[in-house]
């Protein structure tokens, strides 16, 4: 019996665009209650990937299944289980917030008794009921993303598809949004969820909670995703939680401070046991061997003073994500 | 300096021929314009569906159809016999009008005071009245004057008015082609569309993309970066000029009597006014869109009162007056008068002066807002 | 010769009743890298537009290279550079053709200059190649050779790696540190916190005022006064209630596959520990963190 919790079901997915290989054998697994961060740079195949996922692209090859139906021969059963946010979701800035949700809704097929108690809750939920006759040209950046996000979720998805949903937005806007999602895929969202049966029985519904994924080029926004997929040239390159990434250089990620800088960074860079350097502003980041860390701490201070220099600080710190994404990157082109 | 006006040019030029589509767009229209408006929206008559009622059945009468059927404005359709037959034939379309030979004809004709009556479709009031003039040329050489009913109405065919003179209306152009009005019309409307459109949309371009952004930042100056961008829209629109002259004079057989230089000069100052209009344009305009339709909405009202398609004088008084406050209205009086009149500048010099002060103020105008705009 | 490049004193703009900026005071040595860091709208690209004498300031003054940057707005732009987030190419010219457009507004004829511009960047052996068919990371380096086609001392880059990938991001600060190695003063505005640790010092804009301006580790000290602890636990939701409750915790957010919480000094990891298996969650791993500029943020702007 198929995994009825397994939301987001796509095998080697792959599409090309004339000679450029957009999406090279792509695999992701979500489940209900999963926020899925698809981290890479332009061009890397996030957006490719994600049109494939909600069906608005053919794949060359591989599928698709969204809540157990094939996106390609099941699309009408596959797109009521799905909402889309693209990059740059279009809302009508002449229309107000209310008129706004109305439209998506029944463009979407709602009946008018059906749309409007549940866009009074959506907006509820994410915090726009206060506006609701606003024009959405007159709202925030943070507020019209909402506003995205609440027209996404009017049908009660139980898939939803972000990509790059906080670009440009305030990081005290990007929390709130961010608390949004996570209470979005940890909460049954609203209850009453009317959902055709699904292929794969009952379970789906009593677990009744929501899937994300989202497409970031950012790595302070993949660090807050419950998983992560590093996305290069088509390829997922690497893919866990962002601990588990992280994990891949404990012990290898030194801070060091002191002055003057040049100098700390020409020394840093002369030892055998550095890979990369990176400057910081008034610190480097130096990336070490596996295990050379210790030596490196013990002899890179007393370089410093040799040359005349001082060290003020030399530490390990946790690896972050773009250390990580980086160094696979480099490993990657070998 | 030299070199900043130069950079822009030389760049402005690799954009406008690496954009083939635009490029395609300035060279192709003004041929569209000129084979749409030289053939299809003519007001020349030829073959006049014309009924006949000859009640003189004189060799003189005959003479006259004749000098009729030999004109080729007209087509002998049809022997009338009554009142009946005529209102018949005009109300069924078959005919355009009806041509009334009185039984005296050719006794008034000894007598000098010969005279014919026209019945027309007046329906059609510019076919009408072109096929009136027609007629009356016909007539005069057989010292036959035609008058004309041209209602709507039917059965007053005796109505005997004056001949109209229409001498004046064809002195400088005997076989009333109207390729010769509106091929200078061609000329204006491109030196004015063309090159306000161009102007607008290229500088809102650089707005929409971050590069004026990029430009403000550097030393250059507002007029430089104004001048260097706008120069090569006026050498286009001169080279779209030269192309609706050489086709309109080889292909339409338009004659270019005036002087070439002032011709040249007299565009140069109502390309004054049209990149002024373009730049105005562009300091309201945020988006290409935005800037295209805003200089259409100038565009329009100009060219309906201009006089291009239509007689100014024809047009009520209000919107006569409307007019002169439209640059392009003087320069197609002066451009007709250049090329089909070949006159000499004293005859159109109120026309330049007015070109002159719309084009200094527009412009000036344009420029001062410009300037307030980037800042 | 210790000149300051930038002195901005009372510093402020306003539009009708909205005041875009609003006193803000800062100093900017030559050779810093400076990152101004706010959501937008923030006042920081006003700011920017201030000091190159493209809008008039209401009130205070502000002198960049030794001139006004009003009165004497030429002689800043001749000596500034400019690299806006558009990245401000003509897709119809190419690498070479785009330089030689910029250089010839800074009145730059040399064809020898625009080499080694281009050698600067690393963009050589693309110079046909027509801008539209550029990947972002090199859109970035072609917009930055035009900032520094002219050789300025001082160089404004506004919201520069926005949409490039971490490793050409990467590559574009080696650039910008190479820069600064040389004397060239480098003032960053960004809204992303990842972005602002690159610099060496940090200032913080909000509403139009400016909250802070530090290095990044100053900052992270004096403004989170607390420790910061990433928390594993099972499950989320209940660690997350459960550790509100706990007596010294400032903040708790959940991102991802954990919980990161402020507390406040003193706090042991035991603490938190304990607080959390008391209320019945399991626990797998509660290990000190490092503060964020977004914490700093959060703190400053909450």
């Amino acid at each position: 019996m198929p995994d009825s919790n397994l939301l987001i079901d796509a095998t080697d997915l792959a599409r090309r665009f004339g000679p450029t290989q957009a999406v090279a054998g792509v695999s992701i697994h979500v489940r209900a209650g999963e926020i899925y961060g698809l981290v890479g740079s332009d061009g890397a195949g996030k957006t490719t990937t994600i049109r494939l996922l909600c069906g608005a692209l053919q794949p060359d090859a591989g599928t698709v299944t969204i809540c157990g139906w094939d996106v390609q021969k099941q699309t009408e059963e596959a797109r009521s289980q799905l909402g889309y946010l693209s990059q740059r979701f279009s809302l009508y800035e002449d229309l107000t917030v209310l008129e706004n949700i109305r439209f998506f809704a029944e463009v979407r097929g709602m009946r008018s008794g059906e749309w409007l108690p549940r866009c009074m809750a959506i907006l509820e939920f994410v915090g726009l009921a206060s506006f609701k006759d606003r024009r959405a040209g007159q709202l925030s950046g943070g507020m019209k993303q909402k506003l995205g996000l609440a027209s996404a979720l009017v049908t009660r998805p139980r898939v939803l598809l972000l990509d790059e949903p906080t670009t440009g937005v305030d990081p005290v806007t990007r929390q709130d949004f961010w608390q949004l999602l996570i209470s979005l895929v940890s909460t049954p969202l609203l209850p009453e969820a009317a959902q055709p049966a699904s292929p794969g029985g009952r379970a789906a519904e009593a677990a009744g909670s929501v899937a994300v994924l989202l497409s970031t080029p950012y790595m302070d926004e993949a660090a807050r995703c419950g998983r992560v997929g590093f996305m290069r040239r088509g390829r997922i390159i690497a893919e866990g939680t962002p601990s588990e990434l992280r994990g891949m250089l404990k012990d290898r990620i030194l801070e060091l401070s002191g002055a003057p800088i040049k100098l700390l960074r020409r020394l840093a860079q002369a030892d055998q046991a550095v890979e990369d350097v990176r400057a910081f502003g008034d610190r480097l980041h130096l990336r070490i061997r596996e295990g050379a860390a210790p030596g490196v701490m013990e002899r890179l201070p007393s370089e410093i003073r040799g040359g005349g220099g001082r060290s003020d600080r030399l530490r390990s710190i946790p690896p972050q994500l773009e250390d990580v994404f980086i160094y696979l990157s480099e490993q990657s082109y070998e | 300096m030299i070199l900043r006006l130069g950079s822009i040019i030389r760049k402005e030029f690799i954009q406008i021929l690496r954009d083939r589509r635009t490029l395609a767009i300035i060279l192709v229209i003004p041929i569209m314009q000129l084979i749409l408006l030289g053939y299809a929206a003519t007001t020349d008559i030829k073959n006049v569906p014309l009924g006949v009622w000859d009640q003189s059945r004189s060799p003189q009468s005959r003479a006259l159809l004749d000098a009729f059927r030999s004109a080729n404005y007209f087509t002998i359709a049809y022997d009338v016999r009554s009142l009946d037959d005529v209102r018949d034939l005009i109300e069924g379309g078959r005919v355009r009008g009806v041509l009334i030979i009185p039984p005296d004809y050719a006794l008034h004709l000894a007598q000098d005071d010969a005279q014919v009556s026209l019945i027309l479709d007046g329906s059609d009031a510019t076919a009408g009245s072109t096929a009136l003039s027609a007629a009356q040329l016909i007539g005069q050489a057989y010292a036959t004057s035609v008058s004309a009913d041209q209602g709507a109405l039917l059965g007053r065919s005796a109505a005997l008015k004056p001949p109209v003179d229409v001498r004046t209306q064809v002195w400088y152009n005997p076989d009333l082609v109207s390729a010769y009005f509106m091929i200078p019309g061609v000329i204006g409307m491109i030196l004015y569309a063309i090159a306000s459109i161009l102007t607008a949309t290229t500088i809102v371009r650089e707005r929409e993309r971050g590069t004026i952004e990029q430009l403000i930042v550097t030393p250059i100056r507002s007029w430089e970066l104004v001048v260097g961008k706008i120069l090569p829209y006026v050498i286009v629109s001169f080279l779209d000029t030269f192309e609706v002259l050489i086709i309109g004079h080889w292909w339409f057989g338009i004659p270019i009597r005036g002087d070439l230089g002032l011709i040249l000069i007299t565009s140069g100052l109502l390309l004054l006014s049209s990149l002024g209009i373009g730049l105005l344009a562009s300091t309201i305009a945020n988006t290409q869109q935005e800037a295209y339709l805003t200089v259409w909405l100038t565009l329009l009202p100009s060219i309906f009162l201009s006089g291009f398609f239509f007689p100014l004088e024809a047009m009520p008084p209000v919107l006569q007056a409307v007019a002169y406050a439209i640059p392009l209205r003087y320069y197609l009086i002066i451009i007709r008068a250049l090329l089909i009149k070949g006159v000499g500048l004293a005859a159109i010099q109120n026309e330049v002066s007015a070109l002159t002060i719309f084009g200094v103020v527009i412009m000036g105008l344009a420029a001062v807002r410009f300037r307030k705009r980037l800042d | 010769m210790n000149e300051p490049v930038i002195v901005v004193k009372d510093l402020t703009r306003r539009f009708g009743e909205f005041v875009a900026v609003d006193h803000i005071n800062f100093t900017i040595q030559a050779g810093e890298v400076v990152g101004y860091l706010g959501p937008n709208g923030s006042g920081k690209t006003t700011t920017i537009r201030m000091l190159l004498g493209l809008l008039q300031p209401s009130d205070g003054r502000a002198t960049v290279l030794g001139y006004d940057a009003f009165t004497q707005s030429e002689e800043v732009r001749a000596r500034a550079g400019y690299m806006s987030q558009k990245f401000a190419l003509y897709d119809e010219l190419t690498v070479w053709e785009n330089l030689v457009f910029y250089g010839g507004v800074y009145g730059i004829s040399e064809t020898g200059r625009i080499r080694a511009t281009l050698e600067q960047v690393g963009l050589r052996g693309h110079e046909s190649e027509q801008a539209r068919s550029l990947s972002a990371g090199w859109r970035q380096r072609l917009a930055l050779a035009i900032a520094l086609v002219h050789r300025p001392k001082l160089l404004f880059l506004d919201e520069p790696t926005s949409g490039v990938d971490p490793t050409a991001r990467r590559a574009f600060w080696d650039l910008i540190y190479e820069l600064a190695e040389n004397g060239v003063t480098i003032m960053v505005t960004t809204h992303y916190m990842d972005e602002a640790e690159y610099c060496e010092r940090v200032g913080i804009m909000r509403d139009g005022r400016l909250l802070a301006m530090d290095t990044p580790s100053n900052l992270k000290s004096r403004v989170i006064s607390g420790d910061v602890w990433e928390v594993f636990a099972e499950p989320l939701q209940a660690a997350l209630s459960a550790l509100h409750d706990v007596r010294g915790v400032l903040r708790v957010g959940l991102t991802g596959d954990h919980i990161r919480t402020i507390t406040e000094g003193g706090i042991q990891a035991r603490t938190v520990r304990d607080a959390l298996e008391a209320a019945g969650v399991g626990v797998r791993e509660v290990v000190p963190g490092e503060p964020t500029l977004e914490d700093v943020f959060l703190s400053l702007a909450r």
